[in-house]
């Protein structure tokens, strides 16, 4: 019962290993290391890498910015709430706001073409969970993210809200449509 | 004996118990506290359990159960009460049982330990009270801005106080035990895995007054402002290294039921003990990759604390992956199962709870945890798994198959050792660890499947009543929520089993004979040399049978990881 009692060398770093074990732990280590390149050489050669631009800002800064975008690329309405679709140019600056309890606005793109796209939460931690894509990013308040993002399906996908953010949480769905 | 007599007398003394169906010794103070501690954690569990079934009935679509409000309440009591107070009070009767017991010395400050007993008692009862107020439904994570009344903080707050100091306690009876001299050379493996499960607690609950006493003080009002993002980073180090003293502590029980079940002995105490290590070193800094979908944290970060720091803890879980059956294969070997590569394994004594319990247990902790904990874990991939419902899929493959399980199996060993009662029942607790065991093995992945599909976690409605824009799941993935429901249903049975048992055992199980008690500690004799150590450099590998079970793991963690670079392949392009 030696795993409860003090082992019989009190030198234990010098007590040889079974060949079992040092074979184990070469091709563990081994795994370990090209699981290590995997994310590294991702960066090189994949093309889904999570942005790292990020600034501070202020619900007025960004919904200032947002509401700029709207006005400028609205196409039409959704809903009774007359939810504005916005459909920007390829390659500008896409603004989403995620507040209690729902994405503002609509998003309109177009498939195989880029975009930036800036998030932040008005209030409390979001999540942004894109549908059936099933990408998912912390959406957290007072920080804008900045993302590259490039379409690669069309039709219509929902954003779900994924971060507990209170008692209507459920109701917290988003639209993106991609032409 | 004059002097010991005239100690008793002044009732500065203590007295020692040799447990007569184990060997182990068990001093008056550090027994109570254990019985205590462990009883305690046993209620938890007990709550915890009950709401389970409010927070299964109401993600399985069909029933859908309780009201918006009270699933989030319930949903935040079932998480504290589970991840905190069910583990960290078992755990430090764990702590006493491997400094005390195994170290055949008194408990150092019995005093201070039970004031650590109460804390965490206030602490844990103060904690419940709110959050079943309905003020404080703000998950395990409570992330700021969201706030809580003071009153969930102060809880948390005095529990962790509580349980620091039963850590202190605990290095102090080392600290006994070594002046007093009642063990020779260097402490048991079990003892020095409860050392380091002791060594992250105090780094865990550091990071965690550094966080949650400036919140305690917004929630009063007497600052304004926490920055949400730095919360989430010290929350974390907080939040994941209180995961790895469960899982130090787990695997330290896995070496002492190997060694308790079958005479085992590790393979090789510097592999062991170096693996133990890496933890110290390497686990808490992988708690980045809760970080890993978040903004404002850099790259370089993100791929240093996620792959350097947290590999080299992935590669010490698969050294014990390998050790602990390893152990045991020696073990048995050496009693002549030796045919074949699994006859060991075969004519294991799958009856008894404590062995089947554990075995189960590392299966389980390996497969489905473990591989899963890795892919959430890697930078990329995280983002098709990040708040989905994979993630609780995951963490119940560690810590209720991992850690809940294991202590459960011991539980089966400490009720005639510690409680001195006969089990009630041996049948029903011959299949508890099965029926628990494997309903939670299917539930994990009925739950990844659905987190695969992109089901989110902590979710009242996946049909989204009310929403002003609707989405629709996939049929599947209503399916697999169905089948998460019958799952968890299933496992409460298996955890209510364990209650009946453990409960029922303490309360009109046969009583048995405590042992001789005397004044005074044995000191333990020098052990033999360990077989497997012995071989070293012979022809065979010693333990084939565990190698081979190492490879198939391996083989399923290199497929399933490369599957789901290819799922992430095809997603949107992002940089």
């Amino acid at each position: 019962m030696s795993a409860i009692l003090p082992p019989a060398e009190r030198l234990w770093w010098k007590h040889p290993l079974d060949r079992v074990e040092g074979l184990w732990i070469a091709i563990a280590f081994a795994w370990c290391m090209v699981m290590f390149f995997m994310m590294v050489g991702w960066h090189i050669y994949g093309k889904q890498n999570l942005s790292t631009e990020t600034y501070k800002t202020t619900p007025e800064m960004f919904s200032a910015k947002t509401q700029a975008m709207v006005d400028k690329y609205t196409v039409r309405t959704e809903t009774d709430e007359k939810i504005p679709v916005v459909h920007p140019p390829e390659g500008s600056d896409v603004y989403l706001i995620g507040r209690l309890w729902s994405w503002w606005p609509i998003l309109e793109l177009e498939k195989d073409k880029t975009y930036k796209l800036h998030m932040t939460s008005m209030d409390y931690n979001h999540g942004f969970s894109l549908q059936p894509t099933n990408i998912n990013i912390q959406v957290v308040p007072g920080y804008e993210h900045v993302m590259k993002i490039t379409p690669n399906q069309s039709g219509q996908f929902s954003i779900v809200c994924n971060e507990f953010c209170g008692i209507n949480h459920h109701t917290m769905v988003g639209r993106l449509y991609v032409k | 004996m004059a002097a010991t007599s005239a100690a008793l007398a002044s009732g500065n003394a203590t007295t020692y118990r040799t447990c007569p169906r184990s060997g182990l010794q068990f001093e008056r103070n550090a027994e109570r506290l254990m019985i205590f501690n462990a009883v305690t954690a046993v209620v938890a569990l007990l709550v915890g359990g009950i709401l389970a079934i409010g927070v299964v009935l109401t993600r399985w679509p069909a029933v859908h159960w309780l009201a918006a409000d009270t699933f989030y309440l319930v949903l935040t009591a079932h998480g504290i009460n589970m991840l905190i107070f069910w583990m960290i009070f078992f755990e430090v009767a764990v702590l006493y049982f491997c400094a005390s017991t195994l170290l055949r010395c008194r408990i150092a400050t019995p005093k201070m330990a039970w004031l650590a007993y109460a804390l965490m008692l206030v602490g844990a009862v103060m904690n419940n009270i709110d959050v079943f107020r309905g003020g404080s439904s703000v998950m395990m994570t409570s992330y700021v801005p969201m706030m809580a009344t003071p009153w969930f903080y102060l809880g948390l707050i005095l529990f962790a106080v509580g349980a620091l100091i039963a850590c202190f306690v605990f290095f102090g009876t080392l600290v006994v035990a070594k002046r007093d001299k009642t063990y020779q050379g260097s402490v048991p493996l079990v003892t020095f895995g409860a050392i380091v499960a002791a060594i992250i607690a105090v780094f865990t609950i550091v990071s965690g007054a550094i966080i949650l006493i400036p919140t305690y003080l917004l929630a009063l009002g007497l600052i304004s402002h926490v920055d949400p993002l730095i919360y989430r980073t010290i929350w974390w180090a907080f939040g994941h290294s209180s995961q790895q003293i469960n899982v130090a502590a787990h695997i330290s029980i896995w070496y002492l039921v190997a060694a308790v079940a079958f005479g085992a002995k590790p393979m090789s105490e510097r592999v062991s003990r170096g693996a133990f290590l890496l933890y110290i070193l390497f686990l808490q800094l992988a708690s980045a990759h809760h970080l890993l979908a978040d903004p404002g944290v850099s790259t370089e970060w993100k791929v240093v604390n996620t792959s350097y720091f947290m590999y080299f803890a992935v590669l010490a879980s698969m050294i014990h992956g390998l050790t602990v059956p390893g152990a045991m294969e020696v073990a048995q070997r050496a009693k002549g199962y030796n045919k074949g590569l699994f006859e060991w394994l075969r004519k294991a004594p799958w009856g008894n709870p404590t062995f089947s319990g554990v075995f189960i247990s590392i299966v389980g902790f390996g497969f489905l945890g473990g591989i899963s904990g890795v892919m959430m874990g890697t930078e990329q991939l995280n983002l098709i798994i990040h708040n989905t419902i994979y993630v609780p899929g995951h963490f119940h493959a560690t810590v209720v198959v991992g850690t809940t399980l294991t202590f459960m199996a011991l539980t089966y060993f400490l009720i005639p050792v510690l409680f001195k009662r006969e089990t009630i029942s041996p049948g029903l607790a011959k299949i508890q660890p099965y029926l628990f065991g494997f309903s939670m093995y299917f539930f994990c992945l009925v739950m990844m499947g659905a987190g695969t599909l992109g089901v989110s976690r902590r979710h009242w409605d996946m049909a989204f009543s009310g929403a002003a824009l609707a989405y629709e799941w996939p049929g599947a993935a209503y399916l697999m929520m169905g089948l998460v429901g019958i799952g968890g249903l299933a496992a409460i049975a298996g955890g209510g089993l364990y209650i009946y048992i453990t409960v029922g055992s303490l309360l009109w199980g046969k009583k048995l004979d405590q042992g001789a008690v005397s004044p005074r500690f044995t000191p333990i004799p020098p052990t033999a040399r360990t077989a497997a150590a012995q071989t070293y450099g012979s022809a065979g590998l010693v333990a084939p049978g565990s190698f081979v079970l190492a490879m198939v793991f391996l083989l399923a963690f290199v497929l399933y990881y490369f599957i789901n670079w290819k799922y992430l392949a095809q997603l949107w392009g992002m940089s």
